[in-house]
């Protein structure tokens, strides 16, 4: 179990996620955000746990629904929000938006619009990694639609072949944009496909911030001891929409309620204050704060200036002084 | 000069960075043996297993993790084995190589080079046989070198390696075992920097791999009857030489483009273009292509013919442009 110290930085990382993802719906929603946007309100558990496990300079890749992994690795805030915006003051000058940022100081190296792409780039991070003995390990997040493609498979295979330090990281939250997992991954399990691999493979209740925290520990400390990737599956609930808008009429509304009902950041202040470490003269003090961060981050979104639109030319290449 | 083969050059391209940098890598499938082109053969008793891993038949894992491993260190080359089976890490090389450090703002550099053996010929068929470089053309973000020679080869090779972005380099499988001249001292070819294979006032042919090889066989022909074919091979497609190019098209004023793919939306489609963008006025003709039919290679012996452009095709394109 984290120490005092560690739990409450759990929690305010976790409402961290939480007040940022709501604040952005309610932005996008008044049309100041463009885009298609996802937001990973009741699965704040998954990311906070992970990065809480983790080195800083770890790396991570990260999904279409990866706010709350670059937060909880550390990322800027204000940069995440002005990307949002495509402001030029964005993390990547409003060029990736919210699909695919990346913040490379804190070894986030990427949301991803595509499902499963991270399952195939993480092992190149673990042969770099091999390569400089650097003691690193890199986690790769995924939802439980995207452990159907090839790339989760092809990842997988090399990885465990290779004994690279990956954590396949499966963010289970029942659905694969609009289907149901039940009707999308034959055998229902994800975490059991690591049995074909030879690797561990666990199934974890992804709304427990503790036992994300655990069990990314765990595959951690196999990673760095060169004994290769481990699979994790965290049942979790997206108490959204697959995205911004979407109607939902392919699920009941008793579903959200359980999400609720389940809410991590909830079940951790239970443990908090069970050990007398958060009162709610102290929660709120944190709430208040981490609400101070985003106003700052909002505000700082809001006055920075849109990029020139020439600058849709730049940074395609490294070295490229030739014309077209 | 040594005189080797275009393989080999290709080979020693490989040995010589590797020896320079130690973040220089190969990966790909069956590439300890080096099978079937033997280029990377014998670079595991230098390099040992660690610098050339053998892949499991993984394409998309082969493609990604050298993005992976390029944007956190590392010079990743990898053999693709038949250019073809690109399609099977398409999301790989198009969505995440190609856009990474675009998408990024800048944050990253993807130093890698995808080695793409390719081409028509020996009743390869289907899978086995197609010219894919116009599909990478058309993708921003990616640089393209298409070599004729195995001094180019090699030249390109070491320059694609040390280039801080991803490059493609195209090898036509009909040409690793032909010869030529390769400079004793380490010699880069810089991307960009189109080369003249041969001289001459008529009519410029440009074209590319095998069709630079067509095109010459084409220039002794006419040269018989007193025609002189300037054959430029632009040897990188992206950058491309706008200025060799358009240079040779001034002093001749008629244009062949030949390039072995199929007709429909190709590189030498895009060639034209460039051509009439920087020279329109100096053309006495309008521009010839010689290009493959609209078709997949098929196999059988005289239907992969049909569908190979040979030095007849460059001749009479070429007497197209002058009647």
């Amino acid at each position: 179990m984290p120490g005092p110290d560690a739990l409450l930085q759990m929690y305010a990382g976790m409402l961290r996620v939480r007040l940022f993802e709501e604040r952005v719906r309610e932005l996008f929603a008044s049309g100041r955000i463009p885009g298609f946007l996802h937001t990973s309100i009741g699965q704040e558990a998954t990311a906070v746990g992970a990065a809480a496990a983790l080195r800083s300079d770890d790396y991570v890749f990260s999904t279409h629904r990866g706010h709350g992994h670059l937060i909880a690795k550390g990322g800027s805030l204000r940069g995440l929000m002005a990307e949002l915006y495509g402001k030029a003051s964005g993390i990547c000058h409003g060029k990736g938006g919210t699909m695919h940022i990346a913040d490379a100081s804190v070894g986030y190296l990427g949301a991803n619009g595509v499902l499963a792409s991270g399952c195939v780039l993480a092992p190149g991070v673990g042969l770099s990694i091999k390569h400089r003995k650097s003691g690193q390990v890199v986690v790769t997040f995924f939802g439980d639609g995207a452990a159907n493609r090839g790339p989760f498979h092809e990842g997988v295979n090399m990885a465990a072949l290779w004994k690279l330090p990956v954590i396949f990281f499966c963010e289970n939250n029942r659905w694969a944009s609009t289907t149901a997992h039940a009707l999308s991954a034959a055998g229902g399990s994800i975490a059991a496909r690591a049995a074909g691999y030879g690797i561990p493979g666990e199934t974890i209740d992804g709304n427990d911030v503790l036992a994300v925290h655990e069990a990314v520990s765990r595959a951690a400390a196999r990673a760095r001891g060169g004994d290769g990737p481990s699979l994790i599956e965290a049942r979790t609930i997206r108490w959204g929409g697959h995205f911004e808008g979407d109607a939902q009429a392919y699920r009941s509304r008793e579903e959200a309620a359980e999400g609720r009902r389940t809410d991590p950041i909830a079940r951790l202040a239970g443990v908090l204050d069970a050990r007398g470490l958060l009162d709610a003269a102290h929660a709120e003090r944190i709430r208040a704060q981490v609400a101070a961060e985003i106003d700052v981050a909002v505000a700082h979104a809001e006055a920075s200036p849109l990029p020139e639109p020439e600058d849709a030319l730049t940074d395609l290449f490294a070295y490229y002084p030739w014309r077209d | 000069m040594p005189v080797i083969d275009f393989g080999d050059a290709l080979g020693l391209a490989l040995r010589e960075e590797m020896r320079r940098d130690p973040r220089v890598f190969c990966i790909g499938e069956d590439i300890v043996l080096g099978v079937p082109f033997g280029v990377t053969r014998g670079l595991i008793d230098e390099f040992g297993a660690e610098r050339v891993l053998n892949a499991p038949i993984s394409e998309a894992a082969i493609v990604g993790s050298a993005l992976g491993a390029a944007m956190t260190g590392l010079v990743p080359v990898v053999d693709m084995h038949f250019a073809d089976f690109v399609t099977c890490a398409m999301d790989e090389v198009a969505n995440q190589i190609a856009k990474s450090r675009y998408m990024f703002g800048g944050q990253v550099d993807c130093p890698l080079v995808l080695r793409m053996p390719y081409g028509i010929g020996r009743s390869g068929g289907g899978h086995h046989s197609n010219s894919v470089e116009a599909w990478f053309v058309n993708i921003p973000g990616l640089k393209i070198c298409i070599p004729s020679t195995p001094a180019d080869a090699r030249g390109l090779l070491k320059t694609a390696v040390r280039d801080p972005d991803p490059v493609l380099l195209f090898e036509h499988r009909g040409l690793y075992r032909v010869t030529g001249e390769v400079p004793e001292a380490e010699t880069l070819v810089p991307l960009g920097l189109a080369d003249v294979k041969r001289a001459g006032r008529d009519v410029t042919v440009i074209a590319t791999a095998r069709m630079v090889h067509e095109s010459l066989e084409a220039a002794r022909r006419l040269a018989e009857e007193g025609i002189e074919v300037e054959v430029v091979d632009p040897r990188s497609l992206v950058p491309l030489d706008r200025t060799t190019l358009a240079a040779s098209v001034r002093r001749t004023h008629h244009v062949v483009i030949a390039e072995e793919g199929p007709m429909r939306g190709s590189t030498g489609a895009w060639l034209a273009w460039v051509i009439m963008e920087e020279c329109f006025d100096d053309l006495d003709a309008p521009i010839a292509r010689v290009a493959g039919p609209n078709i997949p290679i098929p196999f059988s012996p005289p239907l992969e013919a049909f569908a190979t452009r040979r030095a007849d095709d460059v001749v009479g394109a070429v007497r197209q442009v002058l009647k």
